[in-house]
């Protein structure tokens, strides 16, 4: 059968079994645009690359499919870095494919030619620039084969004009056909550091599980609740792994770091065992390096074997897929005698493990005298975290949450309940603003069964709104909550706590732009919300909408602050729980 | 063990998993090189396709390791090249670097060599001042390190010398008096001893 390369392309798409392509077309990847016409793939016509981009990770967050985005050369290609950075850093598969100018025109700074492979080298997990339509099936299934197995990541397919336009005898490449001698991903861990592993299991009197972004992407987050039920750890969930393992269990202390709770930064500092899996010890979790977790072994679980000792050297450093090796962990412990309910058979060298119920009863008790807080006062403005908690308890407990980046992304990691894996989205690693939009849009698109509602900021929200058009036109029934506090929230909380108050360019205003008007010109409803009192009516008003967008600009007190925090570059022993007396009521 | 990793290499081994050979990726002796830099010899089989080159030099330059010579050519497999890097393990530690490089896609097997055993080899050209009645003199210096005179005009003499890099270094301290017009050298290549009992030693051959 011949097809020309934009036919293949397409084909080839439809071969991985692609449902759903954010996309903007332009002159290089016009011939691949021609045959979507007769393709079953739905194509989602976003207003801007960056959009796409983040609208693929969303989609890959809430599926654990790769996303897939398509944009044309030059600026169409620039404005899609972002999202590769950002999928880059947490880890989410997704595949770009970007036109090219025509092979004969490289090099020569023809009309939207950029260099792409080059600028995304040390953001995507690999790229390729095509050169041959016979090549392209080959190079999809690479591009996925890579974007999806080992440590997920983003892949970008660049196709020369020419090269869509050429044409090809089509054939399916079986996996033994994929030209990546270089490419073999680790599962498996090695059953002696698996063995030793669990020993140190056994050992630990104050043992803490570091849960992160990995145990999503590995899928394990059943197979962490087996380890937890087996062993009685306390888990941190990272801000990477909020919904890995249920708020709702009594063993979930949340979110540790910058602004985790008092609970799970104090239970790692003083840890005898952290157990890391999936997790990286990024600076936002360990404060200052040389401070973290003094007194803990660490055992680090991660499918990349450069994780490993990359931040903090691990007694026993496991490169592995996390489900395959927690599974390996919990048959282990079987062995040394801890059983599925945690009791220990007589004489096993579990019977002489350590009573870990003092460490737990002091956990509770940090608990009790730590809780997240903040106050709604009668007629006070109105406080983010109120909203928050307001919109969590009216949702199905199902509902899917996209953040942007700041002050609204940490109050919806504190204050959410996630009880559901794959309910997050959110930029961590890249810390991307204007995240939110899109990638609830994608998450939508991938999961439309479920409720999907963005918190976002009013900095954030100006970034990527214009994406509501493409909800709105494509009829993806998104809702926005923004925690309107008329600042660059979190940049001024620093500029309040460390330069002094000295407010330099972080005023953006409450009512410019009017986000009612606004959202009701991109075809959604709008509503404000500017008392704690109609907070309730307003979602429950939204939650009703179903044929259209919904933004509601919740009008949120510009001075309250995150906490609790570390400030950056401390140590996490120096953990600031609220504001001073002084603070108080501003 | 509560000491970040980020500066220097220690030598205590972390119990770390390897995927195939079951060598652990060591952080092995470096030698101290007169300068006092830590150096250490890396021979990495990479696919040879389009930018591949760019691709290692560009992790290099992002992840802040310091290259301190690299040298590439094709392999006697037109589908491989290899890249000889010697790389500064001052600047992070050796298994590190090891790992990310690991992570390129087209990186196929990455071999440590650590420098007193390993043959290396490096080639230097030279251009230098000498008249007439200095030729001699240039020829029989380049002819004591077994290199020779390759290009003569009236007044310049260029001299081909191949040696280890401690060699070379000589000839250019020897060479300065007459006046080094241009110099060039290729950066290391190496192999492993014969008769050593640890050859090229696999520290990683698997992506992540």
């Amino acid at each position: 059968m011949r097809l020309t390369g934009a036919q293949a392309l397409i084909k080839s798409l439809e071969m991985q079994h692609v449902e759903a392509i954010f996309g903007l077309p332009g002159g290089a990847i016009l011939p691949v645009y021609d045959p979507l016409l007769d393709s079953s793939i739905r194509h989602i016509l976003v207003r801007h690359e960056q959009g796409a981009g983040h609208a693929a990770e969303g989609y890959a967050h809430v599926t654990g499919r790769p996303g897939v985005a398509m944009v044309t050369s030059g600026p169409g290609a620039t404005n899609i870095v972002t999202p590769l950075m950002d999928a880059m850093m947490d880890s989410i598969p997704l595949v770009v494919v970007s036109g090219q100018v025509a092979t004969a025109s490289i090099g020569t700074d023809a009309f939207q030619e950029t260099a792409i492979t080059s600028i995304t080298q040390g953001i995507t997990k690999h790229n390729w620039l095509v050169t041959e339509a016979a090549d392209i099936p080959r190079v999809v299934a690479e591009a996925f084969h890579v974007a999806t197995t080992g440590r997920p990541g983003p892949v970008l397919v660049d196709v020369p004009k020419d090269v869509a336009n050429a044409t090809m005898e089509w054939y399916w490449p079986s996996s033994d056909e994929l030209d990546l001698p270089g490419y073999h991903p680790v599962t498996e861990g090695d059953p002696a550091l698996v063995r030793q592993a669990a020993e140190l299991v056994l050992a630990a009197q104050r043992p803490v599980i570091y849960a992160g972004g990995g145990i999503l992407k590995a899928r394990a987050a059943e197979a962490l609740r087996a380890l937890v039920d087996r062993t009685g750890i306390p888990v941190v969930t990272t801000l990477m792994a909020r919904g890995a393992f249920p708020d709702s269990h009594p063993l979930n202390l949340g979110m540790p770091g910058m602004h985790g709770n008092y609970t799970a930064v104090t239970a790692m500092q003083r840890a005898d065992l952290l157990l890391a899996l999936g997790s990286r010890f990024d600076d936002r979790v360990t404060g200052r390096i040389s401070a973290f977790a003094p007194g803990a072994k660490v055992v680090h679980v991660d499918i990349d074997p450069a994780e490993l000792g990359k931040i903090r050297r691990p007694d026993v450093a496991i490169a592995g897929d996390c489900r395959v090796v927690i599974d390996e962990l919990v048959t282990a412990l079987d062995q040394l005698g801890l059983a599925a309910d945690g009791t220990a058979a007589g004489g096993s060298p579990a019977a002489r493990r350590p009573d870990v119920e003092p460490w737990r009863a002091q956990v509770r008790t940090w608990q009790a005298e730590h809780p997240l807080r903040y106050r709604q006062e009668e007629g006070g403005p109105l406080k983010p975290q109120f909203v928050v908690e307001t919109l969590r308890d009216m949702t199905p407990d199902d509902t899917i949450v996209a953040a942007g980046v700041g002050q609204h992304q940490m109050w919806a990691s504190q204050y959410w309940r996630f009880d559901h894996p794959y309910t997050w989205v959110n930029s961590g690693g890249a810390g991307t603003m204007g995240f939110a939009v899109p990638a609830a849009l994608g998450a939508k698109v991938g999961r439309p069964g479920s409720m999907v509602w963005a918190i976002d900021g009013d900095g954030c929200f100006q970034m990527t709104a214009q994406e509501l058009v493409t909800a709105t036109a494509e009829r993806i029934p998104i809702k926005v909550a923004i925690l309107n506090n008329a600042y660059l929230g979190m940049v001024r909380q620093w500029q309040e706590l460390f330069y002094e108050e000295r407010y330099s360019e972080v005023y953006l205003s409450p009512d410019l732009p009017d986000y009612v008007k606004w959202a009701e010109a991109m075809g959604c409803v709008g509503m404000r919300v500017e008392s704690a009192d109609d907070v309730a009516p307003a979602i429950d008003k939204a939650n009703a909408i179903d044929d259209r967008p919904v933004v509601i600009d919740f009008r949120t007190d510009a001075f309250e602050k995150v906490y609790p925090m570390v400030p950056a570059g401390a140590s996490n022993d120096d953990i600031i729980e609220g504001p001073s007396e002084g603070e108080r009521g501003r | 063990m509560s000491q970040p990793t980020t500066s220097q290499p220690t030598t205590s081994q972390p119990t770390t998993s390897q995927p195939t050979t079951g060598a652990p990726a060591t952080v092995p002796n470096a030698a101290a090189d007169p300068g006092g830099a830590r150096h250490h010899l890396l021979s990495v089989l990479v696919e040879n396709k389009a930018g591949v080159l760019a691709r290692v030099a560009s992790l290099f330059s992002r992840r802040g390791y310091n290259i301190f010579s690299l040298a590439v050519a094709p392999t006697d497999d037109e589908r491989f090249s290899r890249i000889t890097i010697v790389v500064d393990v001052e600047s992070a530690p050796l298994e590190q670097i090891v790992q990310q490089l690991d992570k390129l896609v087209n990186v196929v097997s990455i071999s440590e060599l650590a420098p007193e055993r390993a043959i290396e080899r490096e080639l230097l050209l030279a251009t230098v001042d000498a008249d007439p009645g200095q030729r001699v003199e240039v020829a029989a210096l380049a002819g004591i390190f077994h290199g020779a005179v390759i290009d003569v005009a009236s007044d310049r003499v260029t001299v081909a010398v191949t040696g280890t890099p401690d060699d070379l270094d000589g000839v250019e301290d020897l060479l300065a008096p007459f006046g080094i017009v241009e110099l060039q050298r290729t950066g290391r290549v190496a192999l492993p001893k014969l008769g050593s009992r640890r050859r090229l030693q696999p520290v990683a051959d698997r992506a992540g």
